[in-house]
């Protein structure tokens, strides 16, 4: 029997894997071919998408990269009616042909089924080892030696904080009440960051069982998944998976023939970024603005409709059903000291491959770019690497050796975050980026605290007037001083590492910020109003194409005649230098 | 109200009650209440923020406060087609504000805004989680990735000459 698999994460759908799906499915029906279809998840490759990979018994599998409609149908016909596999377009011709081999330094724990098995079937979960850990805690295990295994394995919330899970647990299970909640944060608002989805789309049975495991162990019987709107193919997945569950009696009344009951509802979140902060989250669920209140009394004491209540990220939960299986020290085998196990990034921006990876805490930042994603693209310059979204910071190319794990991270004044990781050029202009993340913590502060709501609204001014080439002596001093005070006198984590990416990128880019504000120049050549347009004269062959171009009539000129531009009528778009073919317009 | 619309309200609007009758604990309804006439209308009309103040006796002040408070909600009809344009931080770095402007000159209209007439609205999003294609614009559920400000003409006209 053959298989095909089809990447159907939201990464593959947006390249076109549904039609492709479709094409596969009609091929194989022409041809009468004995082949089984199947959409998987991601499996980390998003700039390889659409990705067919097709497996025959007994035979290597092959792993097709950029499969469109026609590719596809070529691929039956060819591959698998004429038994001629398209090898040009096959990506596993490594030296061994392991699909492993395209993912160099990765460990996969949480990704460990994403992209191999079909999300929606529980059987396909069950046969890679599935509900066995479930299983295991509640036959085996009482609740304390889970917690104790938790905290062995030395697992840290995967939703930014990095806050020991286990203790967290043991504060949960200690609190007494008649009533207790489980919450999985599934609202994951960096607006960078796909990692969650990943998992969702791709294993979401396997954040099921984590959180079966950590309900049991808290003594929870109730629990939700706040997921993010946006998040269409995940709460699909999701829905269909508890449903799944419940037929099987994985969730419901006496799980697995002990006197543990468990459900798990989904609620959608309604795009605010703040209602991935727990306490807003809670607001949220009851139906509420999303607004953060003051800790303590912490969700363990006092949560969800004032009752005890853990809350704890996707990925941090779907690691979960490995450690109960493999136990805790095969988890802290990887890792650093004090952060241990794997963490999956979303790597994007200037990047080769773009996509998810899973790889070791402790992995430096060179590895990461260079030899898990590829390097820079467009044979461009690496400056820096952006992570931890708009709560992190900017880390520059020369720090390239610095050891990824919570601590290490947090010397450099960025923080580890969900996971987001984008990777920046030359042509990144650091004040525009910091421009990029601030506007967005602005937009989406609650307007709780003075602090938060107004004084971030005056560092974007200050941002936008450096930006423009208004920037005066004082403002980066001012800049800090902003910050400093937002960090203390705002109530949760989005005001308080709302200035991160201000802060970070003076510490190690301040003489951009100088740039701007005391030459009127922008370095990265990205600030549209600090550039100027020249005509190089020995270059123009007077095609007048920017002349009809220029919306301004800023450029004039004949054909076959020297052009010239007059700055005082100039705007700036910068549509001259994109379209002239003789690279005749100057731009600095 | 034309009469068709005024029926068809009352009918969706009996939908919402059976959705809402339908869930044992009343807490946190408001949420889905409001998604779900969302989802009906493609917007929140003002007469279904009264209804829904009445059966879930939260003040209609306070629902006006829940729906402006997040983003997904709208007050306003939805145009035609949905244009999305992703300003997450992958497509901000490979130059999504160019591709804005460019919408913005062809549409005539702002983000979170309609085409005079009816035929576009254009939202702004983070990430639509296809970051290697960056920049990316969704319209309706088609994306389209690795633009370039030249390339949103096109894009558009294709939507445009399915209108005639
Ligand atoms: C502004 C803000 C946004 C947050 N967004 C998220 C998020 O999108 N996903 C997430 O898991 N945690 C997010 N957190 C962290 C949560 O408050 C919480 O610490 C986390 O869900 C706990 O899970 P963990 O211990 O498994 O990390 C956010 C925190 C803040 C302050
Ligand atoms: S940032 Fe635009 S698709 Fe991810």
């Amino acid at each position: 029997m053959i298989q095909i698999k089809v990447g159907l994460g939201t990464c593959g759908i947006s390249a076109g894997g549904e039609s492709v799906y479709k094409e596969l499915l009609n091929q194989i029906q022409t041809a009468g071919l004995d082949a089984r279809v199947v959409g998987t998840g991601c499996m980390g490759r998003c700039f390889d998408e659409v990705l067919v990979e097709v497996i025959e018994d007994g035979l290597p599998s092959s792993l097709y990269a950029n499969v469109t409609p026609e590719k596809a149908k070529r691929i039956i016909t060819e591959h698998l009616v004429e038994n001629n596999p398209i090898d040009e377009w096959i990506i596993n011709h490594t030296p061994t042909g392991e699909l492993e081999d395209l993912f160099p330094k990765q460990v996969r724990i949480v990704l460990r089924n994403c992209g191999k098995i079909d999300p929606q079937s529980i059987d396909e979960y069950i046969e890679t080892g599935g509900y066995k850990a479930i299983e295991k805690a509640l036959k085996q295990l009482t609740p304390n030696e889970i917690i104790d295994t938790v905290i062995r394995s030395g697992l840290r919330g995967r939703g930014g904080a990095g806050f020991s899970s286990g203790m967290k647990w043991k504060f949960a299970k200690e609190a007494q009440s008649d009533k207790k909640y489980l919450i999985c944060n599934a609202d994951e608002g960096d607006p960078g960051a796909f990692m969650d989805r990943s998992v969702l789309e791709g294993d979401p049975h396997a954040v099921l069982e984590g959180m079966m495991i950590a309900a049991f162990a808290i003594g929870a019987d109730e629990a939700y998944i706040y997921c993010r709107a946006e998040y269409p193919h995940a709460i699909k997945r999701l829905k269909r998976a508890i449903q799944q569950c419940e037929e099987r009696g994985y969730l419901g009344h006496g799980i697995f023939g002990s006197n543990f009951d468990f459900k798990i509802k989904i609620k959608e979140g309604a795009g605010a970024f703040v209602c991935g902060e727990e306490t807003a989250l809670m607001a949220s669920i009851e139906g509420k603005r999303g607004v953060p209140k003051l800790r303590p009394p912490f969700p363990a004491q006092k949560g969800l409709w004032g009752k005890p209540t853990n809350i704890n990220n996707v990925e941090t939960f779907a690691n979960v059903p490995w450690i109960i299986l493999n136990g805790a020290e095969a988890y802290a085998s990887y890792g650093t000291e004090k952060s241990k196990g794997t963490k999956v990034f979303a790597l994007a921006g200037k990047i080769a491959r773009s996509g998810l990876a899973e790889v070791p805490m402790g992995i430096t930042i060179n590895e990461i770019v260079y030899e898990v994603g590829g390097g820079i693209k467009g044979g461009h310059q690496f400056k820096a690497i952006q992570i931890g979204g708009p709560s992190g910071g900017c880390i520059p190319a020369t720090m390239g050796d610095l050891r990824i794990d919570y601590d290490e991270i947090n010397k450099t004044g960025a923080i580890m975050g969900s996971g987001g990781l984008i990777v920046l050029d030359e042509t990144t202009c650091m004040v525009d980026l910091a421009k990029f993340f601030l506007n967005f913590t602005q937009n989406e502060s609650c307007g709780k605290c003075t602090f938060c709501r107004i004084g971030t609204k005056r560092m974007l001014e200050i941002l936008d007037r450096i930006t423009i080439g208004e920037g005066k002596d004082g403002d980066i001093e001012l800049l800090e001083d902003l910050a400093q005070k937002i960090n203390i006198g705002s109530l949760c984590g989005l005001g308080q590492t709302a200035p991160n990416p201000v802060l970070t990128t003076i510490k190690y880019f301040r003489e951009e910020y100088e740039a701007h504000i005391y030459r009127k120049k922008c370095p990265a050549l990205n600030c549209s109003a600090l550039l100027t347009y020249t005509i190089d004269d020995d270059k123009c062959n007077g095609c007048t194409l920017c002349v009809r171009k220029c919306e301004s009539k800023a450029i004039t000129g004949e054909l076959k005649k020297l052009h010239t531009l007059d700055q005082s009528l100039c705007t700036k778009c910068g549509k001259c230098y994109e379209v002239c073919n003789f690279d005749a317009i100057i731009r600095n | 109200m034309e009469q068709n619309e005024k029926i068809k309200f009352e009918k969706e609007i009996k939908n919402f009650k059976v959705d809402l009758f339908e869930k044992k604990d009343m807490q946190g309804s408001l949420i889905p209440l409001l998604q779900s006439a969302q989802d009906s209308y493609g917007y929140i009309p003002e007469q279904a923020i009264y209804y829904i103040s009445e059966m879930t006796s939260v003040p209609a002040a306070d629902i006006y406060g829940v729906i402006t408070f997040y983003a997904q909600f709208r007050l306003k009809p939805l145009g035609k087609n949905l244009i999305r344009i992703c300003e997450g931080t992958a497509c901000h770095v490979n130059g999504a504000k160019r591709i804005l402007s460019a919408l913005e000159d062809e549409l005539g209209c702002g983000v979170d805004d309609t085409t005079d007439d009816g035929f576009f609205t254009l939202l702004s999003v983070a990430c639509i989680g296809c970051c290697s294609l960056s920049p990316v614009i969704m319209v309706n559920d088609d994306t389209h990735g690795s633009l370039a400000p030249d390339k949103i003409k096109r894009v558009l006209k294709t939507y445009k000459n399915r209108k005639n």
